[in-house]
């Protein structure tokens, strides 16, 4: 399936990522080729140190190739400024990490709030929009609410409202359920297959639980640095 | 983008007020020190111009000793009251010529005591110092001529000594000397100096050498000079009668000096800025202290805030808003601190102005020095660890917790 554009949404042609030089260097990626659509639910597997994280990274336009390119919606990402890249996930990308990242000390509404003050929208849509994404995740009457004084499973949903609060083409989860338990997790899993479903989001989510992976309908095992399995599943749902 | 850069630096400044207001505290005490010390100090030279035109500027005073510069000393030739009498016969345009030796002494009356000066001179005193006799008389000839033990007080002694009762005709007894009140002066207030110029009593040149300090001499000749002559020239001709009277070689140095109330305005006035100039020395220390401060705490607050910082940026934020929202915190910390010091300086220094008793002047110029040295403070220190922080790699500030 290729979007309005005409390209894919994602295609990685021979990437190779080269951590360190000379003696010290560690070669994370070797020469990666994939491709992924819009639409899709895909989970990445992969022992640590397989370069799932690094090729995240890339995909997530934090990092750039050392060689081979990344080619997102035909735009090719190793070419552009760190400025241009930053615009790329602003615009088209949703981050959710194990960690949740969320900020301290700042209400659920206003972390949500975040990414649409960069995008520049006026507070009232902003709130509106914000309010409409913490209801999507099931945190409805909770926006006032602190991170510490939320339960890690809902620290998790308002990271996910505010990847999904920009309405952007991919969501990247890099281990969304790796601090949670089994039956948050299945909530968060839950949750996003909904929203792969529903609203037609591209999610893109790295784990080392097969449980949780068997939630995607593609999964790529990775191991030392290549693609070493690239299956479609039925999903679970 | 300037409009959400300053929205979310007021969210982060709300966010973590102790850490805001520790910033701003250096600035706002630097701030404030600045302003009340030269608003004090502009009012106290403003003071002492003032009460030295309401002396009068045709005041002379001529003191033995050579002009010396700080920290020198040299053997001073005291005057005589031959050398009184001398200028008041060969210096033309001048008033009143009077005599003056003083000495600090205890005063009694009955029950009551008071430290006081004991000024011997003669009746020109009155004239020269423009004083004035409130009740009572001043000295006769024949009084000042026998050295008798009589006495005027100034307002202090008189109310410290009798209270409500009238001195006139009583005795008070200075040290070994008991004279009798014979007139009581006119108010006159704080001097330039901040001394009570009402705490003296005056008694007869004579009566002082004689029973009091035991010496012929003089500790300084006062001379005022008539209205409309030249009191420069006055004073050229005091030099030189001194000059030849005293033996002085062409190649010599005065060995004595006459000042008139500019030199002594230029002197007073001069202290006072100097006191003012060092005291805003030491403020505009504490102002650079303050800013010294908000850099130490934005480095910080760049360094604890990495993580968040790695959040920015990976959803999306450029590096150029993670700077001009440091920059914001900065300038908006640092502007809010020195309006706040500004505001706590001018309710200071009214309080100061009329607790020290001078007079306020507000002096906009050091107001905005101030003020905008402290935004200067907040662009420069906010601006470098705000570039540091921009500068990070997302995922390296995202690894820091």
């Amino acid at each position: 399936m290729k979007d309005l554009s005409g390209h894919p949404l994602i295609v990685l042609k021979g990437v190779t990522k080269i951590f360190g030089e000379g003696q010290a260097a560690v070669e994370a990626l070797r020469g990666v080729d994939l491709r992924i659509d819009t639409g899709e639910f895909v989970a990445v597997m992969g022992p640590s140190g397989s370069g799932k994280s690094t090729c995240m990274n890339i995909v997530g336009c934090l990092d750039t190739p050392t060689a081979g390119s990344y080619l997102f919606k035909g735009i090719d990402v190793g070419q552009l400024s760190r400025n241009s890249r930053a615009l790329l996930r602003r615009h088209y990308q949703g981050f959710v990490f194990q960690g949740f990242n969320l900020l301290n000390r700042t209400s659920a509404l206003e972390n949500v709030e975040l990414p649409l003050i960069y995008r520049g929208i006026s507070a009232a849509q902003r709130k509106e929009q914000a309010l409409r994404a913490l209801e999507t995740v099931g945190l409805k009457g909770w926006e006032r609410l602190t991170p510490g004084e939320l339960s890690g499973g809902m620290q998790q949903r308002v990271a996910i409202a505010r990847a999904i609060v920009t309405g952007p083409t991919v969501l990247l989860a890099d281990e969304p359920t790796g601090n949670l338990d089994t039956a948050r997790s299945r909530e968060i899993m839950d949750l996003l297959t909904l929203l792969n479903r529903d609203s037609g989001i591209t999610i893109i989510m790295v784990t080392h639980e097969p449980d949780m992976a068997t939630y995607a309908r593609r999964i790529i095992h990775f191991l030392d640095g290549t693609v070493a399995l690239d299956e479609k599943t039925g999903g679970e749902n | 983008m300037l409009g959400n850069s300053i929205l979310l630096a007021f969210r982060e400044i709300r966010r973590n007020v102790l850490r805001s207001f520790l910033t701003i505290l250096g600035i706002v005490i630097g701030v404030a020190a600045v302003i009340i010390m030269v608003t004090i100090g502009g009012g106290a030279t403003v003071q002492v111009s003032q009460q030295i035109s309401n002396l009068g500027s045709n005041l002379l005073m001529v003191t033995p000793g050579k002009r010396l510069g700080p920290g020198q000393t040299s053997e001073t030739v005291p005057f005589k009251t031959s050398d009184v009498e001398a200028i008041a016969r060969d210096v033309s345009s001048i008033a009143a010529v009077a005599p003056v030796s003083s000495r600090s002494l205890q005063a009694v009356a009955g029950n009551s005591n008071w430290s006081t000066t004991v000024t011997g001179t003669e009746t020109s005193y009155f004239k020269v110092t423009k004083r004035s006799i409130r009740s009572g008389r001043t000295f006769s000839e024949s009084e000042l001529r026998s050295g008798a033990a009589v006495c005027i007080l100034g307002d202090t002694v008189r109310r410290k000594l009798f209270g409500n009762q009238d001195p006139l005709g009583e005795k008070i007894r200075l040290e070994k000397l008991s004279c009798t009140v014979i007139g009581l002066m006119e108010p006159k207030g704080q001097s330039t100096m901040g001394t009570d110029q009402d705490d003296l009593v005056v008694i007869p040149l004579r009566t002082l050498q004689r029973r009091v300090t035991g010496s012929t001499n003089i500790g300084l000749i006062q001379v005022s000079v008539r209205d409309g002559a030249s009191t420069e020239k006055v004073q050229k001709e005091i030099v030189q009668l001194m000059r030849e009277r005293r033996h002085l070689a062409p190649d010599e140095d005065d060995n004595f000096n006459v000042m008139d109330m500019k030199e002594i305005t230029k002197m007073l006035t001069g202290t006072t800025q100097l006191l003012t100039a060092l005291l805003s020395a030491v403020a505009a220390v504490s102002l650079l202290v303050g800013g010294i401060g908000i850099m130490n705490i934005m480095l910080v607050s760049v360094t604890e805030r990495t993580h968040e910082i790695g959040i920015r940026l990976a959803i999306g934020a450029l590096e150029r808003e993670v700077l001009m929202q440091f920059l914001v915190e900065a300038v908006v910390l640092s502007s809010f601190g020195g309006l706040l010091g500004i505001v706590l300086a001018l309710a200071g220094s009214v309080w100061l102005s009329g607790l020290l008793r001078v007079p306020f002047v507000f002096n906009a110029g050091i107001v905005m020095i101030a003020f905008l040295f402290s935004a200067a403070v907040g662009v420069i220190f906010g601006y470098f660890p705000a570039l540091k922080a921009a500068r990070l790699d997302p995922i390296v500030a995202l690894r820091h917790e």
